[in-house]
């Protein structure tokens, strides 16, 4: 420990500490523009500039390493006038322009200014002008404010893990600018907008629409991914005008990806539902609340007298609160049906007798980061868990070992110390394989679920690097939660995990699955993982279609497993019931939509996947006749003369899930209770085939209703609309040419698409992402399917 | 050219094709090397000696050697390198390209005793991106000494492998400040870094990492071979041995000279054929454009060492020597030198970035008549501003220049913006 002092404080720091952190112990601010606490130091705004005792010039406090006995002044005469010279040179090519930026009220430039720069200048000369430069969809620039602190170049580097800034050419002419012609296309890139101290990167969506001092904010939580990124939702006139990040070190630090940061334009799309509407002699026509519930409700009733409580069915979005998943469940189980389920992509549900909880990360999200080895096994990372990607590599960057799975390959921008790229089948042989390997190298019989599966060298890589460390976590990502064989992979995952000394979890395909689980939204359990009233899963629903559908948030020709089976059973069905923040597809199929409340018209909670309880308030009022989806349940419940429905804050409704008045940390102890991984075995079965195997996977701006109507995301590139990708082996036997067009026929439906050939795809397989109008002809997100020239 | 004294470094200028290995084993190239090989010579006592020699960096900032030398961690475990800074490109330097281009010998056998000091894997040279033939050359004696298994897998039988590769730049003055050197060999863009840490620990690659001129390791043979003691008592004390002086400008015969440390400058002037045309000696540059002039007849007092030159005000820089009659217009000669560094300032800090072309744009002004009365103290206050707060040297040395002028010649100036022509 070093004794230091600065402006006369005294303070004790570690070694390596560097001026301006133990000023920010000290609560002492130094200005500053280029430092920022997640970057490297780069050292070249030359704002933080302080007097050291004896040092011949002043330093920079962001880059000075404290030493014994250092006796730093930020306030002299000496260091104000260092820091005053650098503002000057900060301002005579910066254009001023305060009153047209978008980051006037918000500006680290503007503020400094205020304290540091002058009250004219003393540049004379013509100023510099940089030519403007198109990031993309939404980042918006004006390099000419850009005064090079290279925060976003740094961002990229070491962050996003892709370089896509940079600073071109030199001296007075450099520029801060992405690679010639090309666009921001990182699944982070908003960040940078945060990043940026002046107006040079500000949000393209929100541009020119609001003054910063004209928004009240919000606190959210998103609902977009399993990690619950904590939101600052800033609003004006009662709209959502804008998304930042809420700093939360545990969960997102202070980042944000851009599906949660953007994903707000969905919020004021032209498709939301705005009032009540019931089909009449096949015609849609508004209707008020009293006359819409009564309907649903008298509706329910006879189809629950006339055919039984059984013929009627709920599907839920697992982006609902755990208080609206907990109501429907609560209503569905009084009017004596078990028919309830929130796994809409999910396709494999032998473990539900096999579990003994709540699937979860295994870990705290934080663990993450400080990982020895890992194992990701079917999961498109970078796209599904943008922030838990973003933890992982830092995992990798200082050592971890990267292991895949994986029916596909990306780019994951950090190292990848060993891969095992097969088609989906092939990840339970491959698991298999892994059991077997681990098995073998620790001298333990090889467990009879690994049968006798052929370790390759890239499994036998795969354990050998598995088998070092001592913190690890095998985890199983979307591509395999939503496959039909999930539970032997579980199984699997579970017994390399046992052998090798891991933690094993899922990294979660939605918002709220653990909270869904909590509230009992799940045949068989009831809230809180109590017994419930067994019923239907949502395979079996749509197999032996209900004759009524609840459907709560869900678009089930995009969030379920197979959009066409999911459609005829919604056309079958005598009387659907879509509660819904939009006017979608239901319109075709459903007798009565009700407009709720999307996450920020509501109070409610989301569960992440590591468990946390995340509760939040409303942050804008709920749309013309949009109601809270809590209220328009609890109405229902009372029309339907059931009991319990007495709740009058959605703060009851948490109480009553978690039997404890929350936020008690109680509470949340009793949700960690209910995450478990541990599973009973299921039978793996081996055998091989020769059949073509769909790779489906939900692109990142289709996950959910939302996003996908949020119009700056859909005009990214990760946006575009998909093809299909073989490998050029398989379009070799097809008789097809890279690029050329497709007949591709998968369970009932056929498409003619493009066909790209990408070598880096597993043998038999053809890439074809769901949840997306161009394949929602088509079967499931995986199975079988033909392919022929078009 | 002449040389006295020496030479340490121009040894072979006298024979044919004074390049060529052969020429330089013939004057006794290489023996230093052999020696210490053959002896196992322990690396602190060549460090000693050197410390002896008080050799100092021939790069500019004139800082002692041997001091360098033993910075370097002595039991890393690990790739250390060393790393010849051959990227000469301030205006008035050009001795680095005619030891590449006479004798790139020696600077091979001082890297190769180096090598041997410091335990380094590899050795660099970083040759300035606008000398071509003199990259040629240099790669040529490198193929000589692996030929001679002077380079390459156990040199010379010890068992020891050490080989060098010569890295050519783009150009960039910048590219000459160490750590940019760094960066620019590792591939990227040539940006200073900012110290700590410095190379010793944190150099190439990440590794440490010793950075010399190309002139200080070709005196290295010389100081093996002969002695510290004797390399000191070719100079003067803290000064010791030769100094190659580039002489440029208004002088009849421009040229490199290799003198001793502590020659009256008037000595040097002469030899170098004295002013042109025998007009008045108005001002010199001693040390490269980077550095404060000084007037002439301030100078004719002086003697060419580190030592005499500070105390006057300025630097010996890396020795070159800018000599200026009385037909120059110190305004229009700031003027250049102002937008030379305006050019190649690397953007990356802001009082270099933004005031090295406040600077010139202010001085331009003054030469074209546009003067203000204020620009005087606004240009010593933008000056001041830049100076010793940036993070490498450049802005030092954009700053510097005009310093000088306006401490020397403030009335050329002050002419200039008052009658909108020139004084000279």
């Amino acid at each position: 420990m070093l004794n230091i002092e600065i402006d006369g404080k005294p303070i004790e720091v570690e070694a390596g500490t560097t001026v301006m952190e133990a000023a920010n112990r000290l609560g002492i601010f130094i200005p500053h523009f280029c430092y920022h606490k997640k970057l490297s130091v780069a050292g070249n705004c030359r704002m933080c500039l302080v007097q050291v005792e004896k040092a011949p010039k002043p330093l920079p406090a962001c880059a000075t390493p404290v030493s014994e006995g250092m006796k730093v002044m930020t306030r002299s005469d000496y260091a104000i006038a260092a820091q005053k010279g650098v503002m000057e040179f900060l301002l005579i090519n910066h254009p001023l322009d305060c009153p047209i930026c978008d980051q006037g009220g918000e500006c680290q430039l503007q503020d400094l200014a205020v304290g540091y720069g002058g009250s004219s200048s003393r540049y004379a000369e013509p100023k510099r002008v940089v030519v403007e430069k198109n990031l993309g969809p939404l980042v918006a620039t004006d390099m000419t404010r850009c005064i090079h602190c290279t925060r976003c170049v740094r961002f990229g580097q070491e962050i996003a893990g892709i370089m896509e800034m940079g600073q071109a050419f030199r001296g007075e002419h450099s520029e801060i600018m992405p690679f010639i012609d090309k666009t921001i296309d990182s699944e982070l890139s908003g960040n940078i907008i945060d990043l940026c101290p002046v107006g040079a990167l500000t949000s393209k969506p929100f541009r020119y629409s609001a003054r910063n001092w004209e928004l009240s904010r919000r606190k959210g939580v998103s609902p977009h991914d399993s990690l619950g990124s904590n939101l600052q939702i800033q609003v004006k006139n009662g709209r959502v005008m804008r998304v930042l990040p809420l700093e939360n070190e545990d969960i997102n630090e202070c980042w944000l990806s851009d599906r949660d940061r953007f994903s707000y334009e969905g919020l004021n799309s032209d498709e939301r539902l705005t009032g009540p509407m019931v089909k009449e002699n096949g015609k849609w026509v508004e209707a008020d609340w009293q006359a819409a519930l009564t309907l649903v409700a008298s509706r329910l009733r006879e189809i629950q007298v006339k055919d039984g409580a059984e013929q009627i069915g709920a599907l839920a979005s697992p982006t609902q609160t755990v208080e609206e998943l907990y109501l429907l469940q609560k209503l569905m189980r009084e009017l004596g049906s078990g028919n309830i389920d929130h796994r809409l992509r999910q396709s494999d549900f032998r473990l539900d007798a096999q579990a003994h909880g709540a699937f979860w990360l295994g870990m705290d999200v934080a663990d993450l980061n400080k990982l020895d080895r890992f194992l990701v096994v079917g999961s498109t990372l970078r796209k599904d868990h943008p922030l838990l990607a973003l933890r992982l590599r830092h995992a990798v960057r200082w050592g971890a070992g990267m292991n895949l799975i994986n029916p596909v390959v990306e780019d994951y921008l950090c190292k990848v110390a060993n891969k095992a790229i097969v088609s989906p089948e092939g990840m339970v042989s491959a698991l298999a394989a892994l059991v077997r390997a681990l098995a073998e190298s620790k001298g333990e019989a090889v467990p009879a679920v690994a049968g006798n599966a052929e370790v390759t060298p890239e499994i036998r890589a795969i354990a050998d690097s598995m088998a070092g460390g001592e913190k690890k976590g095998i985890f199983i990502g979307n591509l395999a939660q939503h496959h039909p064989r999930f539970a032997e992979m579980a199984t699997l995952a579970q017994e390399a995990a046992r052998l090798c000394g891991a933690k094993w979890g899922v990294l979660g395909d939605s918002g709220n699955g653990v909270g869904a689980i909590a509230a009992g939204a799940i045949p068989g359990r009831a809230a809180m993982g109590h017994q419930g009233l067994v019923g239907m899963d949502v395979a079996e629903m749509l197999a032996s279609p209900r004759k009524a559908v609840i459907l709560l948030g869900a678009e089930p020709e995009y969030d379920c497993h197979d959009p066409q089976a999911a459609l005829a059973a919604m056309k079958q069905a005598e009387f659907v019931v879509a509660l819904s923040s939009y006017k979608h597809g239901a319109l075709d199929y459903a007798d009565v939509l009700l407009p709720i409340s999307p996450f920020t018209e509501t109070s409610g909670s989301f569960i992440n996947i590591e468990g946390r309880i995340q509760s939040f308030n409303g942050a804008v009022k709920p749309l013309g006749e949009t109601r809270p989806a809590w209220k328009v349940l609890r109405v229902l419940g009372n029309l339907l003369n059931l009991p319990g429905f007495e709740f009058d804050s959605s703060e009851a409704v948490r109480a009553e899930v978690f039997g404890i008045a929350a936020p008690d940390p109680d509470a949340q102890a009793r949700v960690c209770k209910l995450l478990d991984n541990r599973i009973e075995p299921v039978a793996v079965s081996l055998a091989g085939s020769d059949k073509i195997e769909r790779i489906g996977e939900v692109p990142i701006y289709q996950a959910d209703p939302i996003v996908r109507r949020a119009t700056s995301l859909q005009r990214t590139a990760d946006a575009a609309p998909p093809v299909a990708r073989a490998s050029g082996m398989l379009l070799e036997k097809l008789g097809l040419g890279d690029g050329g067009m497709a007949v591709i026929r998968h369970g009932q439906g056929s498409i003619v698409i493009r066909i790209d050939r990408d070598d880096r795809l597993p043998a038999n397989c053809v890439r074809l992402p769901g949840a997306h109008a161009v394949t929602q002809a088509l079967g499931p997100l995986f199975g079988e399917l033909t392919v022929e020239r078009a | 050219m002449v040389i006295q004294g020496g030479p340490v470094i121009f040894n072979t200028l006298h024979l044919p094709e004074p390049w060529k290995l052969s020429t330089y084993e013939s004057a006794g190239g290489y023996a230093a090397l052999k020696k210490i090989l053959a002896d196992k010579t322990p690396a602190e006592d060549v460090i000693n000696e050197l410390k002896t020699s008080a050799l100092r960096g021939r790069g500019g900032a004139g800082f002692p050697t041997g001091l360098k030398w033993s910075f370097m961690p002595r039991n890393y475990e690990g790739d250390k390198y060393l790393v010849c800074n051959s990227d000469e490109g301030e205006p008035g330097t050009f001795k680095d390209r005619d030891i590449l281009r006479y004798n790139p010998h020696a600077l091979i056998e001082g890297m190769i005793i180096g090598g041997y000091t410091l335990g380094a894997k590899a050795g660099y040279n970083y040759i300035h991106g606008e000398i071509w033939a003199e990259y040629e050359r240099f790669e040529q004696a490198l193929e000589e000494a692996r030929a001679a298994n002077l380079l390459g897998k156990n040199i010379l039988g010890s068992g020891w492998d050490f080989d060098i590769h010569a890295h050519h730049g783009y150009g960039a003055y910048v590219c000459g400040e160490e750590t940019a050197l760094l960066e620019s060999i590792e591939g990227k863009k040539g940006q200073p870094r900012f110290k700590p840490p410095f190379p010793a620990s944190f150099g190439l690659y990440g590794k440490p990492t010793t950075i010399n001129n190309t002139e200080t390791l070709a005196s290295i043979p010389w100081i093996v071979r002969h002695g510290g003691q004797k390399f000191l008592e070719l100079g003067k004390p803290n000064n010791g041995g030769t100094k190659i002086f580039s002489v440029s400008g208004h002088v009849e015969k421009p040229g490199n000279y290799e003198i001793s440390l502590g020659t009256p400058f008037s000595e040097l002037l002469e030899m170098a054929g004295g002013v042109k045309g025998g007009r008045r000696l108005k001002a010199v540059i001693p040390g490269g454009s980077s550095v404060p002039v000084l007037p002439g007849e301030v100078m004719m007092d002086l003697t060419m060492d580190y030592d005499s030159i500070a105390k006057a005000g300025s630097y010996l820089g890396a020795g070159s020597v800018i000599v200026m009659d009385d037909t120059v217009c110190m305004v229009r000669a700031l003027e250049r030198l102002s937008y030379f560094y305006f050019e190649e300032s690397c953007g990356q800090c802001t009082p270099c970035r933004e005031g090295a072309g406040w600077l010139y744009r202010v001085v331009h002004r003054i030469e074209h008549g546009q003067g203000r009365p204020e620009d005087l103290d606004l240009l010593d206050s933008v000056a001041g501003n830049i100076m010793g707060r940036t993070i490498c040297a450049l802005g030092d040395a954009a700053a510097m220049p005009v310093q000088g002028m306006l401490k020397h010649y403030r009335r050329e100036f002050e002419h200039h913006i008052e009658h909108k022509k020139c004084l000279a």
